[in-house]
This record gives structure tokens, C-alpha cells and sequence, in this order.
């Protein structure tokens, strides 16, 4: 902690802070000084990345509402606040103060829970998430497997709420959505496995480090280094998935409002709202994913600028555009459609550019050494 | 060989590149929307809004009670009923007692105007009215000659602008 506050604070506040430290360390002892230190600096971290967050979140309904109206030739929201920027928060006040309907023959208590465990899992995963070489609440050093894991939990979310709503299209919609997300889990696993063996670590900072070595890197056309042009099929195949995975169009069987109904038929109110929190945030989560696997992260993309959190923000905010995009653009898939395409294209796809890369790195040619 | 092209085509994204060109090219298109209350869409001389019934300008209500309007209306929204009494002129006519559109009925298709052979019963080009409660919208003879009373520059023009294509 002192040492990245070091890092981070102005020359001047140094002193003061050394001296903090001495202080604190003969009122409490050095022992439980540390414990306090631990426990009050992880607790900041985790309050700076979820308050920012859950704005973000906020905001990103906001930006997509006026992206897909810019690409329908509209305008989109502009009436809260100038230019509708107020927009997310009358969105969310009309929200709390809507009625939450519980089912008569609903599971109360697992019928609250559900969006709650389809909500966490997205935030648990910001702890392993590096914003930059230091920056990160908790390096542990198979990150990426931590985040593979708490992202599944997410399923239990969706499943909870079909079976709690004790309604069938609820339950079906659940179904639907559960296999959706479970196929997908095992393209994008085998996309990662592939980002893996290339970087030779699970943590998720080594795995941007890796990135900023190679011919391109040493020529100053960093941009070309990062793992979405050794890997453009996996990356093309880990977006998709993550479209798939996030329940985002076009596969957003899940709330195919003009067709057919999802898990979240039996929701309203904050409860409803918070399944839709879920969603953005996931989203967000999977664009940094996508930022730090395949775009390198908070490194710059050409040798002559510094490396800063700055990339990292514009590469999350570049993905998540694309994440619009693909939503004002392409049809929705028909679910045989979306079934088909996970395990009949993605899948293989993923096996033998595994094949192709683990020869390859075996081969005089490897170039991730 | 076509399908390998398919295959390579499909796995290149060639169309959904192509799709995602069209959105992005859109993206910076000048936008249609109309932000309706401040501004609003040119509207025809034959607009068909809020009826209005006129009057001659010696201030003799042109409807001559033929009930052609009455009796062509689809919604059968019209209901009239006359009576004989001595008009501006001082001659004896035949002229409405009652005269009401019932505009929760009405479909605004324009019928009882095309019926009017003496241009008495218009539509105006009003479209931002409202009532409160249903009966509201059961316009009565003294409110469809007050809207002609105040409308009838705006209805005239029309009929000017219109009368070289009948």
C-alpha cells in the first residue's frame, strides 16, 4: 500500500504520509498497524472501483440509448437535463419507486436473491481486474481463472429466477438462457486457453506484459503486437461469445421483448432493474476482459506514447461501442440459430486454431518466446 | 468451389462487416428526428384535422341542411336535424337545428367535406386538440361554427390553394 500510494500522491504529501505511517505504528502497534492498513486500504480500492462503476453502468444505458438512436438516424433521449445527460438518473429514480410485484405462488426469498447472484458475480470480478501495473485490488496469480469462475455463478442468477417465478415462460426463458450462456462459456474458455498458452501465466497483468514484446513491439507499432492480430480468429470468437455470454444482441433471446419472453418475465420494479445492471455491467466487465486479453491493456498502442490507465479506459469504452453497434445493426438469431453457431462453428473453430497454435509454438517460428 | 468461398466468406465476417458499414456510415447521417412541441412537420392544404362549420361573409351559415354529409359519413359520426326559418336574406331556407359531430367516432377520412356542395362542413388543419372526459369530443353546432369563426383566414387559404385542382 505505502508503496503504491508513493507512486501515486505529489511529491509533497510524501513526508506527511511517512509520517502517518509512524505515527499509526506506535499507537497500534507494527502487527496490528499492518492488519489495520490492509483491511482500510482493500476496503478503499474495492469502494473506488464500485462507486465508478455503477455510475459507469448508469451511463452506458445512457450511451447506448444515444448511439443506436444516432445509428437509426434519431437523436435519442434529450429532454432530461442538457442534452439528456440527467437521463440515467430519472431512469433510476422511476425504477425505485416502482412497485416490486412478488408472484403470489413465487418463491420470496430466492426470487429477490436471483438478481442478486446474477449482479455480484459482475462485480466480485472487478477485484482481479488490473487497471495497470500496480493498480488492483487483489493480484492474485491465476486471475484470469478467478474471473472465468465467478462469471459462471451468474448462471445460478438466471436459473434462480425462472425456477423462483414458479411461472413456466420464466422457467422455459431461464432454460433458454442458461444453455445459451453455458455453451458459450466453453468457446470463450477455449479462446482463453489459446490467450494462455501464448503468455504462459493465468495472472492478468503478465498477460498484458506480454503483449508489449515482439517484431511489431520493437519496431514502435505496439498496437500490432497484442494478441488480436497473432489470435484474430480467437478474438473474433471470444467478441462473439462474449455477445452471447452477456446476453446482448444478437443473441438477446433473453428479452426478445417482440417475440418471445425471458427469465425475468415475473420481475419489476428494482428487481427487474437490477437484472438490467447485471447485463451492463457484465458487459463492461467482458469489454475490459476483451481490453486486456486482445488490446493490451493499458498499454499504448504506438511506442512513443507512455503506457497509462488512459488506454485501458479508451479501449473498454472502444469495445463497448462495438457492443452497441453490432446491437443497432444485426437481426436477432433464432435460438437453433445461436445453438448451431456455439457448438457447431465456434467450438471447432476454437480446437484447431489450438492445434494451429500449440504447432506453431513448437515450431522454429514461434514468436512468443 | 462456391461453397469454399461461403465458407471463407462467412468466416471472414465479409457481410456483417458490410452491415456494421451501413449502421456506421448512418451514425454520422444528419438525424430526422423531429423534436415535436418546439418544432413540426409541414403540413398539406388538405390537412384533415378539427371540422369546422363556415359562414357566408354576410355571416349566413353556409350549410344548407342536405344531410349529404350525414348520410356519406362511414363512422356515421353526423347527426342533423332542420328546420325551416327566414336566412340573412330575408328568404325563407332551410337550415340546421342541430348539428353534431361526434369526433370519438369520426375517422377524419374527409368524406363530409368532399359531400359538402356548398363548403360548409371543413376540416381545419387543428390537430392539437383534447378533451378531458368523453363527451368532450361531441362537438355541437355552436362549437363547429365558433371554430369556423376562428379558423376561417387559415380555411380559406386552403380552399384558394386547393381550388385549382378540383
Amino acid at each position: 500500500m505505502v508503496e503504491t500510494l508513493q507512486q501515486l500522491l505529489p511529491g509533497f504529501l510524501i513526508p506527511y504520509l511517512d509520517q502517518a505511517m509512524q505515527l499509526g505504528q506506535g499507537f497500534f502497534g507494527p502487527v496490528l498497524w499492518q492488519n489495520i492498513l490492509t483491511v482500510v486500504w482493500t476496503v478503499i480500492k474495492v469502494m473506488l472501483i464500485i462507486g465508478p462503476l455503477l455510475g459507469i453502468v448508469a451511463y452506458t444505458t445512457f450511451a447506448e440509448r444515444k448511439v443506436i438512436g444516432w445509428m437509426q438516424v434519431r437523436i435519442g433521449p434529450n429532454r432530461v437535463g442538457p442534452w439528456g445527460l440527467i437521463q440515467p438518473l430519472a431512469d433510476g429514480l422511476k425504477v425505485l419507486l416502482k412497485e416490486v410485484v412478488i408472484p403470489e405462488k413465487a418463491d420470496a426469498a430466492v426470487f429477490l436473491l436471483a438478481p442478486v447472484f446474477a449482479f455480484a458475480p459482475a462485480l466480485l470480478a472487478w477485484a482481479v481486474i488490473p487497471f495497470n501495473d500496480f493498480l488492483i485490488v487483489a493480484n492474485v496469480n491465476a486471475g484470469l481463472l478467478f474471473v472465468m469462475a465467478v462469471t459462471s455463478i451468474s448462471v445460478y442468477g438466471i436459473i434462480l429466477a425462472g425456477w423462483s417465478s414458479n411461472s413456466k415462460y420464466a422457467f422455459l426463458g431461464s432454460m433458454r438462457s442458461a444453455a445459451q450462456m453455458i455453451s458459450y462459456e466453453v468457446a470463450m474458455g477455449l479462446s482463453l486457453v489459446v490467450v494462455l498458452m501464448i503468455s504462459n501465466s493465468l495472472s492478468l497483468i503478465d498477460i498484458v506484459k506480454g503483449q508489449d514484446q515482439g517484431l511489431f513491439a520493437d519496431m514502435g507499432l505496439k498496437f500490432l503486437s497484442w494478441n488480436w492480430l497473432s489470435l484474430l480468429p480467437m478474438f473474433v470468437v471470444y467478441l462473439v461469445s462474449l455477445f452471447a455470454e452477456c446476453n446482448r444482441a444478437p443473441f438477446d433471446l433473453a428479452e426478445g421483448e417482440s417475440e418471445i419472453v425471458g427469465y425475468h418475465v415475473e420481475y419489476s420494479g428494482m428487481s427487474f432493474a437490477v437484472f438490467q445492471l447485471a447485463e451492463y455491467s457484465a458487459m463492461l466487465l467482458g469489454a475490459t476482459l476483451v481490453a486486456l486479453l486482445f488490446l493490451g491493456g493499458w498499454l499504448s498502442p504506438v511506442g512513443f506514447l507512455p503506457d497509462s490507465i488512459l488506454w485501458l479506459f479508451i479501449k473498454i469504452l472502444a469495445v463497448v461501442t462495438v457492443f452497441f453497434w453490432v446491437r443497432a445493426t444485426f437481426p436477432r438469431y433464432r435460438y437453433d440459430q445461436v445453438m448451431r453457431l456455439g457448438w457447431k462453428v465456434f467450438i471447432p473453430i476454437c480446437l484447431i486454431w489450438l492445434t494451429v497454435v500449440g504447432c506453431w509454438m513448437m515450431s522454429p517460428w514461434n514468436i512468443w518466446k | 468451389m462456391g461453397s469454399m468461398k461461403e465458407i471463407f466468406n462467412s468466416l471472414l465476417l465479409r457481410e456483417l462487416l458490410k452491415g456494421l458499414a451501413v449502421t456506421g456510415r448512418y451514425m454520422f447521417a444528419r438525424k430526422i428526428t423531429v423534436q415535436y412541441p418546439e418544432e413540426k412537420t409541414p403540413q398539406s392544404f388538405r390537412f384533415r384535422g378539427l371540422h369546422a362549420l363556415r359562414r357566408y361573409p354576410n355571416g349566413e351559415e353556409r350549410c344548407i341542411a342536405c344531410k349529404l354529409c350525414e348520410a356519406v359519413c362511414p363512422a356515421m359520426a353526423i347527426v342533423i336535424e332542420s328546420a325551416e326559418r327566414e336566412d340573412a336574406n330575408g328568404q325563407k331556407s332551410r337550415r340546421t337545428t342541430r348539428y353534431d359531430i361526434d369526433l370519438n367516432k369520426c375517422i377524419f377520412c374527409g368524406f363530409c367535406e368532399e359531400a359538402c356542395p356548398v363548403d360548409a362542413i371543413v376540416e381545419t388543419r387543428v390537430f392539437e386538440y383534447h378533451g378531458e372526459k368523453r363527451g368532450d369530443l361531441y362537438y355541437t353546432k355552436p362549437m363547429l361554427l365558433a371554430n369556423g369563426d376562428h379558423y376561417e383566414a387559415q380555411i380559406a387559404e386552403d380552399r384558394e390553394l386547393d381550388s385549382k385542382y378540383r
